[in-house]
This record gives C-alpha cells, sequence and structure tokens, in this order.
C-alpha cells in the first residue's frame, strides 16, 4: 500500500524534467514580458496594435499550429535552426531546450496580460513625483513601477510556469515525445492512455498534475496577498 | 529668480502669462480652473508651452525658440502636491530617504535628520504611509520634497484636502520652512487666508492670465 505513495523513477525522471522546463521557460521570459507588458501599458507606437494581436495570437490558436511554425522556423532545415546547427551545430528541435521554447511562445501572452494590468493600474502621479524627487525614467521604472506591479508580476510568473506544465500541443508538434528528454508530465499522460495496461500509472500522474496545479494556484494566492499588502492595498 | 513667459493652448483653455518672481516666497492665487495648476506644471516641466521661456535661478529651463526643454528630474524643482503622493510600497523612512540616491551627496542641503526635526516627523519614520493622517501624509510629502534639495519648492494646494483645524496643524510647518529655510518659494492656492498667513507677495491669475 505504501508503494502507492512514493514516486516510481520513471515518474521523477518525468516530474524534473517538467519542473527544469517549466522553471526555465519562466526565466526566458520574465524579461521580455516585463518589457512588452510596460511598453503595451504605458506608449502608443505604430504597430501596436498589430504587435498586441501577435503576442495574444497563441491564446486562440490550436496549439499544435505554433508548434509547427516553430518546427518550421528552428528544425534542422528551418531557418532559425539551419543557422544555428551550421555555425554552431546547436539544434533546438527535439530536445528539452525546444520543449522551453515552445511553452515559451504558449505562455508569454498570459504573462504579457497580467503584467500590463498591473502596469496600467499604477498611479502614474506617483511615477511624476518620483521625476520631481530626481529620479531618471529608468529608475522610476525600477523604484515605483516595477515594485507597485508586482501582484501582477507574481500572478503572470504563475500562470507562465502552469502553462508550461500544462503544455501539450505546441510541445508535441516541435520537440516529439522522448522519454527523458521532451515527455513532460502531460505527454507522458497522453503516452501511458495510449498504452495497454497504462491506466493506474496514468491516473497517478494525473494525480500529481492536479497536485501540482493546485499547490501553484495556492501559493500564488499567498504571493500576491503578501505582495499587495507590501504595497499598501492588502487592507481585506 | 524665476521667469516665466509662456503660451499654452488647450481645448477650452489658454495660458498666456510673464512674470518675475524675485521675492523668498510668492503665493500665485486665483480661481480654480484659472491657470495656477498649468503655471506650476509649465515651470515644473510637466507641461510643455506652446511657446516661451522658463528661466529658474539663471538657468534657463524650457526656451522654445532655442529649443532647450530640460526634463522635470533635471530640473531640480521640488513639487508637493494636494494629494501627498507618498509611495505606498515604501514606509515612511524610505520615503524620506528616497530623494537622497539621486542628488550627489556634496549637493544635499539637509541631513534626513534635521528635516526630521522641523517637521517633527521622528515619531512616524517606522509607520507605512497608509498609517497616516492626511496631514501627516504632508508633512512627510514636504520632508521628502526638501530633502531632495530643490532650487525651488513648489506647493500646489497643499492644504485643500485637510479639514479646518488639520489646516491649522500645517500652516505653522510651511510658515517654519518659509521662514527657515533658504528656497525659493511659490505656495499655490485658491483660498485667501490661507496665503495671508504665508505671504504678502501675491500674484493674481484669472483665466490663464496676471492680473494686476
Amino acid at each position: 500500500m505504501l508503494e502507492f505513495f512514493s514516486f516510481t523513477p520513471a515518474e521523477i525522471t518525468i516530474l524534473l524534467l517538467s519542473l527544469k522546463v517549466a522553471v526555465c521557460c519562466v526565466i526566458l521570459i520574465i524579461s521580455p514580458a516585463i518589457a512588452v507588458a510596460w511598453l503595451l501599458a504605458r506608449k502608443s507606437f505604430l504597430g501596436k496594435s498589430l504587435l498586441d494581436s501577435l503576442i495574444h495570437l497563441p491564446l486562440v490558436l490550436p496549439p499544435v499550429v505554433p508548434g509547427y511554425l516553430l518546427l518550421l522556423l528552428f528544425g534542422n532545415s528551418g531557418l532559425i535552426g539551419k543557422f544555428l546547427n551550421e555555425h554552431f551545430g546547436f539544434s533546438i528541435a527535439f530536445t528539452w531546450m525546444g520543449a522551453v521554447v515552445a511553452s515559451a511562445v504558449m505562455a508569454f501572452p498570459l504573462m504579457v496580460r497580467s503584467i500590463r494590468l498591473a502596469i496600467s493600474h499604477v498611479d502614474r502621479r506617483l511615477e511624476l513625483a518620483a521625476q520631481s524627487l530626481g529620479a531618471r525614467p529608468i529608475s522610476v521604472f525600477f523604484t515605483v513601477t516595477l515594485p507597485l506591479s508586482m501582484p501582477g508580476i507574481i500572478t503572470g510568473l504563475i500562470l507562465a510556469f502552469s502553462r508550461s506544465m500544462g503544455e501539450f500541443g505546441a510541445t508535441i508538434t516541435f520537440v516529439g515525445n522522448i522519454e527523458s528528454e521532451t515527455r513532460t508530465l502531460p505527454l507522458a499522460i497522453y503516452s501511458l492512455t495510449q498504452t495497454p495496461d497504462g491506466d493506474l500509472a496514468a491516473l497517478r500522474l494525473v494525480i500529481i498534475s492536479m497536485t501540482l496545479a493546485l499547490g501553484a494556484l495556492m501559493i500564488s494566492d499567498r504571493l500576491e496577498r503578501k505582495a499587495s499588502q507590501q504595497i499598501g492595498h492588502g487592507h481585506d | 529668480m524665476i521667469e516665466v513667459n509662456a503660451k499654452l493652448k488647450r481645448q477650452d483653455f489658454e495660458l498666456d502669462v510673464s512674470l518675475a518672481l524675485d521675492q523668498h516666497v510668492t503665493a500665485i492665487f486665483g480661481p480654480s480652473g484659472s491657470g495656477k495648476s498649468t503655471l506650476l506644471n509649465v515651470i515644473a516641466g510637466i507641461s510643455k508651452p506652446d511657446r516661451g521661456r522658463v528661466v529658474v535661478n539663471g538657468e534657463t529651463v524650457f526656451d522654445h525658440e532655442k529649443r532647450i526643454n530640460k526634463p522635470i528630474h533635471q530640473r531640480r524643482i521640488g513639487l508637493v502636491f494636494q494629494d501627498a503622493r507618498l509611495f505606498p510600497h515604501l514606509n515612511v523612512e524610505h520615503n524620506l530617504r528616497y530623494p537622497l540616491k539621486f542628488i550627489p551627496a556634496h549637493e544635499q542641503q539637509f541631513h534626513l535628520r534635521d528635516i526630521v526635526n522641523l517637521l517633527e516627523i521622528e515619531p512616524l519614520l517606522k509607520r507605512t504611509t497608509h498609517q497616516l493622517s492626511g496631514g501627516e501624509k504632508q508633512r512627510v510629502a514636504l520632508g521628502r520634497t526638501l530633502l531632495s534639495s530643490p532650487r525651488l519648492l513648489m506647493l500646489d494646494e497643499p492644504l485643500a484636502s485637510l479639514d479646518e483645524s488639520l489646516k491649522s496643524q500645517i500652516l505653522p510647518f510651511l510658515k517654519k520652512v518659509a521662514d527657515e529655510i533658504n528656497i525659493p518659494m511659490i505656495y499655490i492656492s485658491h483660498s485667501k487666508d490661507e496665503i495671508m498667513q504665508i505671504t504678502n507677495n501675491v500674484v493674481y491669475i484669472n483665466a490663464g492670465k496676471i492680473v494686476d
């Protein structure tokens, strides 16, 4: 009975790979997401609505489409993939790094959305006050705008992390379903459901997956509340 | 000390002023919508006039013809707003210290200690900003602005959002700053009583124009 509650080596491999991909995905997109969110929240420029739409495209497309486009671009005969391969002997297609890129594309809009919302709620009069106290625009951003957007940034982080943990369509299209390399949690569950007698193992992974998702939501809620208190909005 | 020549047109309003302020403390008085705050914004660099020139202590901070328009953070003009605009993510002490990191040490005119004593805010230092009353917020905001070592201090209706009893608590501090601190001061208000207590040197503005 106790055996049911301990992870098998295969499960540990799957879990560690999923966490590695999700953590790298978040690290990869956090800075660009903040930059793009700030641009969209605070600047008006030519092509803004086009940029906005392009970023949001992965949210409305079937995930297999961005996955296939990534394959066309980064595949070994693809535009960028060929260049990388010839000049650096380096390929991300069908590797875990490709899985990071695939989930980054899918998670990026979620992260941008919540950070953008947070930045657009920062009182611009506070930014003006900071400027009048001698802060250059870049200092205003790091000392006022960013700290006051922290709850939204945390939400964005958790959303992106969860999206990456759950990413399936783009990943399987771009990097396949290779054991110990690209077989993350959802892909492993899918594989097991296709295997005779795989039901119990699949169910175990489903439980792990649900526990992780629930945990992420609870941690996010806690962190958000803490961050809100720190910026003086936490009266409830 | 301060010369302003400015024309600025908005949809339903036109500012057209020319004035030279050479007193230590000047009050700008006028009904709401008269252009007081627009004038302040022009001096501070928040609004850009269509034409004109702004000179502060001999330095041209705006000149339409010479295409000079110094950004806000380089003008070193201290602003105190009606809504104190304290940073909610910093406690009182860190709000006060905020400007210090942007001003080179040798250009700092005040020590934190002096300002804390002057404005009697010692007991507030460790508080968060939402633990302050309206009057306390204004005192902290005034202190923070002074610590930015401004060349000119501009107060935009600093008492307008306070009730009468609080006003009378803050006014002595404003007078203290006006009397004891060697920074030229522009005090904007629509209340004659308030102004009378600060200075006799009053500029009257109405419908975007200076009235003699």
